[in-house]
Formats: structure tokens, sequence, C-alpha cells
């Protein structure tokens, strides 16, 4: 049975843990129609010419995790920013851990998916704001609807800025054999309200894990909403994310995507502007090595005018690894005064390491400002010299040459801490000491 | 201490030096002027070891040991320091962080431990003074943004801290106004000594009047056509170097 039959017959028995007249149900059940008739995307579609889900379909993947596992958080610490108090929901094999979170209701609502789906009083809020952003159509995005069923929920009420940054944290410990996972989060800024969300998936073994995540972030007017996704996963572990936002007049909404492991990533980033005087930032370090293979797909649909958007991803690329930029603008013909730029810059340092960059513009309006480049290039021997003719081997020069390259995606992190973690991440990556902490 | 003998040079087929002989000793100060592309430049990069450029014919040698071999940054180990005339921007990297790293690789490559912090800043200190940098300036990312003379600044700070046997200044006094050229000037003076000896790459013989050459020699498509004592600077500024061409052809 390949993976998507054992997916539609497991939905059947999913049907039976979930309250069927619940109006989300009904929600699931068209999205596993959508599923169904279109199946996984192949490279015949233009959107996925370039990433392969063959392998990952062969895979006899656990769909249900069969029990609870228990990690003690003193081996997993690490994985966590604890530097700073932060809250904390975290899942391992796709179960809600007490144990290992920090949830509140303090002003705020920082908890779980599953509660909000289930009990009566964030009704009202799921009504108006769950599947509302979120793909009815692309079909990986549909899947993950019909299962959706736990994840984070975030509600940031009118005024409201929570005491600390959240971080949304799965882990995957390795008991199921294959194991995939559904998770749904939901964000939601309301007037004038402000969050910052740190999302990680760490697969503990060598067990294949494939997540298929969604995540619908609302950012209502004045709102103003930091993203950070750091993808360091195991090299057996493979990740879709998709994730849709929704921006009203005067918000800010950022989202950071750090891809420096796993062995298939593919980032679908949807921004839609719903208002006026929107900025929307998107920024990305891809530090790629061995087989791996990063695909970020992005949409800014400009929709009113006077907005801007700001797009800055940058990537290494050694070994044999590939990676995909696929930066789409549309400015709809109402949105003049659109401001979009969009830039993506590569370093090969392999003969065998590819990228495909395809910038898509399409423009209806006539008073805008949008540019976008792309570059392909290595590393400036002038520049190498420069820093061994100071005594620093090629080696260590390298690495600090790249890491200035990526340098000014990172200034735009607004948590230090994080800033710290990515550094070294980056100079782990990089196999250096320079010196200095970076 | 250093001793060329015979060197020719090319890149990309290109023949750039055509047989260079030249001899520093220790404790002396030789200048090197010429018109544009004469090969000033090429010359000072392979010394410092640039690869883009292939030794064809002859030798470099520092205090006897020939230089071919060796990387740009083990000629930096051995004492060998490179004033660019372009410096490279590098964003993300503070001055200080990059003179911890230049300081520390050396001193690695030497079998030395890390230069405690204390020491580092110290150091620092003593000789952003002497360059008159601003603090703030040392926090800065290395060379962006900054003015072509506070690059040029820069560049004598590092020599500053890393005190190399054998200095190279290519183009040091172009982008430079004249209290900064004083300064930088006095810097270079401060390194003067019976160890070390310092190469001045330059165009025109203003910086020559405050860093004294003992030996002034005309670079020429790629030959030293003429070699002499600082009088022959003077001569060049008030000649240009069209006399030295015609004289050449002769």
């Amino acid at each position: 049975m390949d993976l998507k039959d054992k997916l539609l017959s497991s939905f059947i028995a999913f049907e039976n843990n979930v309250d069927l007249d619940h109006p989300v149900h009904e929600v699931r059940s068209e999205a596993i129609k959508n599923f169904e008739t279109k199946g996984f995307p192949s490279k015949k579609d233009e959107a996925w010419k370039y990433t392969s889900l063959n392998n990952i379909q062969k895979v006899d993947f656990s769909v249900f995790p069969k029990k609870e596992s228990a990690l003690e958080y003193r081996d997993i610490k690490k994985y966590f920013l604890h530097e700073i108090d932060t809250y904390k929901i975290v899942f391992v094999d796709g179960v809600y851990s007490s144990y290992l979170s920090e949830t509140t209701h303090d002003g705020v609502d920082v908890c779980l998916m599953s509660a909000a789906l289930t009990k009566p009083q964030y009704k009202q809020v799921i009504d108006v704001y769950f599947n509302k952003v979120a793909s009815k159509d692309e079909t990986l995005t549909t899947l993950n609807t019909a299962f959706s069923k736990e994840g984070a929920y975030i509600y940031i009420p009118k005024n409201k800025v929570p005491k600390k940054p959240i971080q949304i944290v799965h882990f995957a410990t390795g008991n199921e054999a294959a194991l995939m996972l559904q998770p749904r989060n939901l964000v939601i800024a309301e007037e004038n309200a402000e969050v910052q969300i740190i999302e990680r998936h760490q697969s503990l073994t060598e067990n294949e894990v494939f997540t298929n995540s969604v995540t619908e972030i609302f950012a209502a007017k004045d709102a103003n909403v930091d993203y950070y996704k750091v993808q360091n996963d195991a090299k057996t572990a493979s990740l879709v994310d998709n994730t849709y936002i929704s921006q009203k007049d005067n918000s800010v909404v950022r989202v950071h995507t750090f891809s420096f492991g796993g062995k298939l990533t593919r980032n679908n980033l949807n921004f839609y502007q719903n208002g006026e005087r929107i900025d929307s930032i998107l920024k990305g370090v891809t530090i790629l090595g061995d087989k791996q293979h990063v695909d970020h797909h992005t949409l800014v649909h400009h929709a009113q005018p006077n907005c801007e958007s700001h797009q800055d991803y940058k990537g290494i690329f050694g070994e044999k690894s590939t990676g995909v930029f696929n930066g789409k603008i549309i400015v709809d013909k109402i949105a003049q005064k659109t401001n979009a730029f969009q830039q993506n810059n590569n370093i090969l340092i392999s003969d065998k390491a590819t990228i495909n960059t395809k910038p898509q513009l399409e423009i209806f309006a006539d008073d805008v400002k949008c540019s976008h480049g792309c570059t392909i290039g290595q590393l400036d021997e002038d520049a190498l010299f420069y820093l061994q003719s100071r005594g620093i081997p090629r080696k260590e020069a390298t690495a600090l040459l790249m890491y200035a390259f990526a340098n000014n995606v990172l200034e735009s992190v607004r948590i230090p801490e994080l800033k710290t973690r990515i550094n070294k991440i980056i100079a782990n990556t990089l196999g250096v000491r320079v010196g200095f902490e970076l | 201490m250093l001793e060329i003998k015979d060197l020719h040079a090319s890149v990309e087929d290109k023949k750039i030096l055509k047989g260079i002989n030249l001899q520093v000793k220790a404790g002396e100060v030789h200048a090197i002027m010429g018109p544009n592309g004469s090969g000033k430049s090429t010359l000072a990069s392979v010394i410092a070891g640039k690869e883009e450029f292939e030794v064809k014919k002859g030798s470099v040698a520092l205090n006897g040991e020939d230089l071919e071999e060796l990387s740009p940054e083990e000629r930096a180990h051995q004492g060998i320091f490179l004033s660019f005339q372009y410096p490279v921007e590098i964003p993300g990297v503070t001055v200080t962080n990059f003179m911890k790293t230049a300081i520390n690789e050396s001193r690695k490559a030497r079998g030395l431990e890390d230069m405690p912090a204390n020491q580092m800043l110290k150091l620092i200190r003593e000789k952003s003074e002497l360059l008159e940098i601003d603090r703030k300036f040392l926090s800065r990312s290395l060379n962006e943004g900054f003015s072509g003379g506070e690059k040029k600044r820069n560049e004598i700070f590092q020599m500053a801290m890393l005190e190399p046997k054998l200095a190279i200044l290519d183009e040091t006094d172009s982008g430079l106004d004249i209290d900064a050229l004083r300064i930088v000037a006095n810097g270079v003076n401060k390194l003067r000594g019976g160890e070390n000896a310092i190469i001045v790459i330059t165009h025109y013989q203003r910086l020559l009047e405050y860093i004294v050459p003992d030996f002034v020699h005309v670079l020429h498509d790629g030959k030293i056509v003429k070699s002499g004592t600082k009088e022959l600077a003077l001569e060049l500024e008030e000649k240009g170097y069209d006399w030295i061409k015609q004289e050449t052809v002769v």
C-alpha cells in the first residue's frame, strides 16, 4: 500500500477519535476529498519541478504514534533556546508533552490546538480563523487540514504582548521505525498585539521522520509578529512547511527561516496583504552539505495600496546539496505604490552542488517599485587573499566570508540569544573555530 | 631580509613582471614608484603570495627562505604584511574580532597559546591610540562603510597590531587627506627599526616626505629601470615619468 492509500484509510480510523458533529469536521472532510483527488504532488507540477517526494512515498510511515514517549529535559535541553525564559509548547512524536511545556492563559492564550478545536470557549475564534488563510486547494495543505487535530494555538488579544517569546518544539523519538507528523498551528495577533515565536522540529534518532506542517498566522491592524523557523534537523528527517499569513493595516510580520539540517525541506511561505501600509519581511539563511535538499517557495500577494515586502534569502551549498528558491510576487491592479523587493544570493562551494533560483513577478499595477535580483557565485578570491594575508588560514577565511555573506539576514533577528545560537550553529555547520564567539 | 632575483610573473599568460631584482635589508625603507600599469601592485601581491599570479622565473626569499611554496597565510606567519590598496569589506566581523582572529592564528602557527584577553585589549588600545582611532570604530564591521581614509588607517592599525618583519604599503597614501596622511605615516615610522623593513609603493612623492625612504626604485614595464636615493623621488615629482620612459628606450 502506498502512502496515499495508507493516509486515506487512516482517515477513517482518525474519524473514530474526533467529534464528527463539530463544524471543523466538515472542513476536514472537504480537505480529504481534495487530497484524494490530487494525491501527492509530482515533478510534473510546475511548483514541484525540483523537489521530489517519491522516496518519501515509498516509506511505510506510522501515521498515528502508538504511545507517549518520555523524554528527560536534560537530554533535550540543547534543542531549546534555554538561555532565556520562554513559553513552550512541546510535542513528542506528535503528542503534547505537558511535562516539557509551559503554556499560559494569563491575558494571552498559549496552548494547544486540540483544546481550541474541542472546547466551547474557543469556538468563536475557530469559526473566524481556522483554515481561513490556508489553501483549500494545495494538496499537502489539505492533507494536513484533513488530519488537523493537534499543534500550537496562540491567541494574543488586542494591545497585549506575551511576557516572553514562545517556543514550539516537535521531537521525534524514533519509537516508530518511520513516523509521519502533521502539526497544525494557529497564531492570531489581534489589533496592536505583539508576539515572538520560535519553531523547531527535532528528530532524536536515525529513524525516518516526515513532517507535513501547516501554520496559519493572522496579524490584525498594527500587530507585530516575529516568527523564526530553526531547521537543523537530523539527516533522516524531511519537512514540508506550509505557512500562510494574513495581514491587516499597518501590521508587520517577519519570518526568518534558518535551514541547515534535514534531508529534504520544502518551505511554502505565503503572505497575503489585506490592508494598507503593511510590511512583510521574509528572510532566510540556508547552509547545506551532503545530499541535503532545501526548497524555498515564497509568495507575497499585494492586494492593497501602499504596502511593502522585503525578501532576502542567502544560500551556501556544498558537496552534493541542492537548493531551490522560487519567489513569486503578485501586485494587484489596485495595489498602487507597492514596494516589493526580492533578493536571492547563492554561493556554490562544490562543483556538484546545485541551485535553481527563479523570481516570478506578476504586476498589474503601474505605480510600483519592484526589484528582484538573484546571484549564483563562488567566494571572492580577492577577499580570501585579504584574509589569508593577515595570517588567517584558507579554511577559516572561507568560513569568515560565508559568515559575512549570511550576516545581513541575521541582523534583523530581534532575540539576541537566538541570534547568538544561530551564529553558533552556523560556525558548527561550517566546521570552524574562528577565534571569537561569532 | 628580502631578496628578489630575476622575478618574472604573469597573470593569464600576460607577462607583468619581467625580471625584477631587489634586495631589502633589515632597517631599510624602500620606495617603489612608477606609472600606472608598471607592475607595482603585482609585485606587492606576488611577494604576499596571491595565487592569481604565476611566477614563471626567478625567486623571492625572506631571510634566506624561498617563499615559492608558501601560502599567503604562511607568508603572513613569517612576518610579511601587505597593506591593501583596496581593502575588502567583511560585514558582521568587527575590527576587534578580526584582529583577534588574525593574531591568534599567527600565534597558533608559531605554536603559541591564544593571547590572553586582557593583553589583547591592552594591545588594541595602545595601537588604536597610536593611529588616533576612535573606540567606536573598533566595533564596526571590518571596512564596511569606511571612507577611503578610514580603510587606509585601519590597514596601518592592523600592521601595527601584527608587527610584521616586512611591511609592504600599496598606495597607502591614496584617499588620505593631509592630517590622516601624517597619522598614518607616524604609525608606519613607529614600526621602523633595525629589525624591520618597509616597502612603500606609491605614485607620488607626497607620502615620502613623511616616510623618508633610504632607496627609491622606479618600476617601468615590469622592470626596475632606475634606483637611487630619496632625491630620485623629488626628481620624478618634478619631471614626471616620461623622461624615465625615454631614457629606457634610449
